[in-house]
């Protein structure tokens, strides 16, 4: 057993895991942060995907002590309060889901990659950067939509800030 | 239409959850004093269970109880069954082989569940079940069902003979034989369906609760339908009466048709709560789901078709052995036969058909239904054998296809169905149109240049939806009728509350439910609430697979309103002192035609439940039941146009164009129609390009993880051009076909014979993987 103690959702946590317990377990089961979900076990489907110090990472292929004095952000912090995230948003406005259980993933992973392309993205980009995500009931068809629009939403956004700040 | 009315694009109310983590799936869901489950499975395809000593896991940390097939035999819990009977050409009833929740004389693949280890933390329940010893014999095994037939073969379960299940037919041998002796051309393939894993993206789970000072059992499972699972755990496994028993199936993520079967993994935990005062909880992990969840196709064929000289079919017969697997899974019997069979005419007028199927035991997981269905094998092997024919008769596919439309209606096929309304060349004119079909020579000739093999193929499905009249399904085996009930509660604010015994797993019922109530009351979406799922809730109703959501579903929801409708007009009519017969409903209010006299929808809800004063004789309150059970099935059709480009190099094939035109008669909302035609077209080009379940000669799934197992991924996706064209379904109230398996339909014979087109060759074997294209190509121009 190992205590840890790292920021989730922007909050302090701690708390005791064993050593072989997964990031994922320790969100789900001690944190009961459920949005994280597990396809897979052998971290191809991309359902338990959140954010360690701001990148995109598969929570099962990470123990819970690694992640020890990291900054987690889950799928259930990534809205602001009430305000929907413009990925949220986007998924929702272009059925962007189905079940709803790879999607938590899907945001997440798409959040990174929205961030990763300041220059913006095209239908190739996204569908390549979507290999770590698996989804069953879409066809990617109206994710890759949805992701798109997101950009376009964040990049408007963020102009919209330098314009201010300027 | 209203802007929340029916067909209106609708953005769903369910999506707030499920894009915040809200969701709650059953691995989501917490109940004091739950511990975890791991289930021990036989590493062997066919063995017997010497011996099962469980003492060393027993005293291993955290431990709470060790069970196995004895103990849950001795307790009286019953065999898994599957509830469709057929019968065997000569009469006889088909051999269902004894299949115990908990393996105990024998296992017969490769994930069978042999025991049961409960303890405090998942990771201890796994820990002591590889403790848990047992010792097989090991027999030989067989895989594939044709070797199964043979003389010889390893025999699986004593009470069939050859491992034949049943030998099947339907039609008219005599005047098919006829027709292929007389014809001017006859066109002979041999149609393989590969074998696939369903995949839903959550893996199947359970947790059974035993309530002891109750006496009563709670279970939350992953199940596309809860009343199902609970009447047949309750009648067939002795879990308890269904009055003891309540089936709670949440957020499901996604179902496919694997989520229909009651397995022995929710049995066994609902007998292990009682056995150890525990509530237990098990989740499956993905290799457990590649073992155990029912597997789906894996038919192999073969069939002639036959042309007059005017290149008309004059008759299809068609041999089919399909592969069930080790055991009879719920539905297995009807989905080679009554799902499959019936629609080989497709969207053809054919004189003659005879289909021949045998069934057969193999020491693979159990194979059942899987989006489409039955249907799909039916499709593949139409659309292909269409595709030779036209390459032999060197006709257009698109035009062999026209002269042989069915283009009046009813008309009654062959085999069983009587389709009642469609537009086969509407279809095909609109993808031929929407793929610029008529172009293709340049841009193939244009891909030839950049040294790519270009290739175009074509599918025109057909499927029976709305599943089923009870009366006819009855007939034909079913242990079951497949109406669908509804409630419908109009609060006294005028809220609406929507009961329903559909189940909700990634179809958007919370939006499309509620849309339809908007269209006939013009209460808001957001004030009416769809329940479904829990037997304590929702009176008896029958789920969702097989389309049937809108067009049986929606149907009991139609007729309930209905009722709602005709008792709400009656106290507007009371309360406004007008004729019942000159109310209607309008804006939210109820008025009197004609005039300005109106009573808001609120008001008259109130004073249903105020009753201070209601027509003489009028029971108070607002709400209703229905019962519906469909006269016919429906009939989706559509055709489907794919495009790619191979690299001879490399094979590697890119589906460049994606094309589909379908006509599911009226729709709901259009955004969520769309998203299940891209959903069920990925899945069939994964089955055509990239899946595959393998099996090696000892019966050791080779397949078993995502590693291994080709998902189908965005970069292997185009996006998709989809279309609609409706002739209103005549049999049901809102004219709805169904559309939930029709991209699995019609997809994969599409991809085939584009490829095959592209290549320049008759066949080649689904998945058609890279190193299969390749090779092809390779052996293709050796000739």
């Amino acid at each position: 057993m190992s205590d840890l103690s790292l920021m989730v959702n922007g909050k302090r946590v701690s708390g005791t895991a064993e050593d072989r317990t997964l990031l994922v377990h320790f969100l789900r089961e001690n944190l009961g942060l459920t949005g994280t979900h597990v396809g897979c076990d052998t971290s191809q489907c991309g359902a338990c995907v959140v954010h360690v110090d701001g990148k995109a990472v598969k929570s099962c292929s990470m123990l819970a002590v690694q992640a020890s004095g990291s900054s987690v952000v889950t799928i259930e912090g990534l809205a602001n309060g009430a305000d929907l995230h413009p990925v949220q948003a986007a998924f929702k406005e272009h059925h962007g889901l189905q079940c709803g259980f790879c999607t938590p993933g899907m945001i997440m992973t798409a959040t990174d990659m929205i961030a990763r392309h300041p220059e913006g993205l095209d239908e190739a980009t996204v569908r390549a950067e979507l290999e770590g995500n698996i989804c069953r009931c879409t066809g990617y068809h109206n994710i890759v939509k949805a992701i798109l629009a997101a950009s376009k939403t964040m990049a408007k956004g963020v102009k919209g800030k330098a314009k201010q700040a300027a | 239409m209203g802007i929340e009315g029916v067909g209106a694009r609708v953005a769903r109310k369910e999506d707030k959850r499920f894009i915040t983590g809200a969701g709650r799936y059953v691995d989501d869901m917490v109940v004091p004093g739950m511990k975890h489950a791991a289930f021990v499975r036989s590493p062997h395809a066919h063995a017997q269970i010497k011996k099962i000593d469980v003492k060393k896991a027993q005293a291993m940390p955290g431990v709470i109880g060790v069970l196995t097939g004895k103990e849950l035999k001795a307790d009286g819990i019953g065999n898994l069954i599957c509830g469709w009977m057929i019968h065997s050409k000569d009469g006889s009833p088909m051999k269902m082989g004894a299949w115990s929740p908990l393996a105990v004389d024998k296992v017969r693949y490769v994930g069978d569940a042999v025991v049961i280890v409960v303890a405090e933390t998942k990771g201890q329940a796994r820990d002591a079940a590889e403790a848990v010893e047992i010792t097989y014999k090991e027999l030989k095994a067989v895989v594939d069902a044709t070797k199964a037939l043979e003389k010889g073969a390893p025999q699986l379960h004593p009470e069939a003979e050859s491992n034949l299940i049943f030998d099947w037919e339907i039609g008219d041998a005599k005047a098919t034989d006829a027709a292929i002796k007389a014809a001017a051309h006859v066109t002979r393939m041999k149609i393989v369906n590969n074998r696939l894993v369903p995949n839903a993206m959550e893996p199947r789970a359970a947790l059974g609760h035993y309530d002891k000072a109750e006496d009563h059992y709670t279970c939350w499972t992953t199940s596309q339908n809860p009343h199902v699972a609970r009447l047949v755990m309750s009648a067939f496994y002795n879990i308890a009466p269904e009055n003891k028993l309540r089936v709670i199936a949440p957020d499901v993520g996604g179902g496919f048709g694997s989520k229909i079967y009651i397995y022995p993994e929710e049995i066994v935990c609902l007998w292990a709560s009682k056995k150890t005062g525990v509530p237990v909880k098990w989740v499956a992990d993905r290799t457990e789901s590649f073992l155990s969840d029912a597997h789906g196709r894996d038919h192999v064929s073969t069939v002639e078709m036959a042309f007059d000289k005017n290149n008309r079919i004059t008759g299809l017969k068609v041999d089919t052995i399909a592969n069930l697997g080790a055991y009879m899974s719920l539905f297995s019997s009807c989905v080679p036969t009554y799902l499959y069979a019936t629609l080989l005419s497709g969207q053809y007028d054919i004189p003659a058909i005879h289909a021949n199927v045998r069934t057969v035991y193999t020491n693979t997981a159990p194979v059942d239904a899987y989006r489409g269905a039955g249907r799909p094998e039916a499709t593949y092997l139409l659309e292909r054998t269409m595709e030779a024919a036209a390459r032999e008769l060197g006709v257009s596919p698109a035009e062999l296809r026209r002269t042989n439309f069915i283009t009046s209606f009813p008309h009654q096929t062959p085999v069983i169905m009587n389709y009642d309304a469609g537009d086969y060349a509407a279809s095909l004119d609109a993808a031929t149109k929407a793929s610029d079909y008529a172009g293709f020579a340049k841009r193939k000739a244009a891909a030839a240049k950049k040294g790519l093999l270009r290739g175009i193929g074509m599918s025109c499905y057909i499927e029976a939806c709305g599943i089923a009249p009870s009366a006819a399904v009855g007939s034909l085996g079913a242990g079951v009728g497949l109406w669908e009930s509804a409630e419908v509660r109009v609060n006294a604010v005028g809220t609406i509350e929507v009961l329903t015994g559909s189940h909700s797993h990634g179809q958007g019922h919370e939006t499309t439910f509620a849309q339809l109530v908007n269209e006939r009351f013009g209460v808001p979406i957001d004030s009416v609430s769809i329940v479904h799922g829990d037997t304590d809730k929702v009176q008896m109703g029958m789920g969702t697979y097989g389309s049937r959501s809108g067009a049986v579903g929606m149907s009991a929801i139609v007729k309930a309103l209905d009722k709602v409708e005709a008792k709400a007009k009656k106290i507007a009519a009371h309360l406004l002192e007008a004729d019942e017969g000159d109310i209607v409903i309008e804006n939210g209010a109820l008025k009197v035609a004609g005039t300005d006299k109106n009573i808001p929808w609120f008001q008259m809800a109130l004073a249903a439940y105020t009753a201070h004063n209601l027509p003489g004789g009028m029971e108070p309150g607002l709400k209703e039941t229905a019962f519906y059970d469909p006269s016919n099935f429906t009939f989706p059709a559509g055709c489907y146009i794919c495009e790619v480009e191979i690299d001879p190099e490399t094979g590697t094939t890119e589906i460049v164009q994606f094309v589909a035109a379908d006509d599911f008669g009226n729709i709901i909302n259009p955004m969520i129609v769309e998203g299940q035609v891209h959903g069920g077209i990925a899945q069939g080009i994964g089955q055509a390009l990239l899946e595959g379940a393998h099996y090696d000669a000892s019966g050791q799934l080779l397949t078993a993880s995502y590693m291994d197992y080709t998902m189908p991924r965005a970069d292997d996706l185009p996006s998709f051009k989809v279309s609609t064209s409706n002739t209103p379904c005549p049999s049901n109230p809102l004219g709805i076909k169904g559309c939930g398996e029709a991209g699995a339909i019609g997809s994969p014979p599409a991809v085939i014979n584009a490829i095959t087109d592209a290549i320049g060759i008759t066949d080649i074997a689904m998945p058609a993987s890279p190193s299969t294209v390749w090779a092809a190509i390779r052996a293709a121009t050796k000739h």
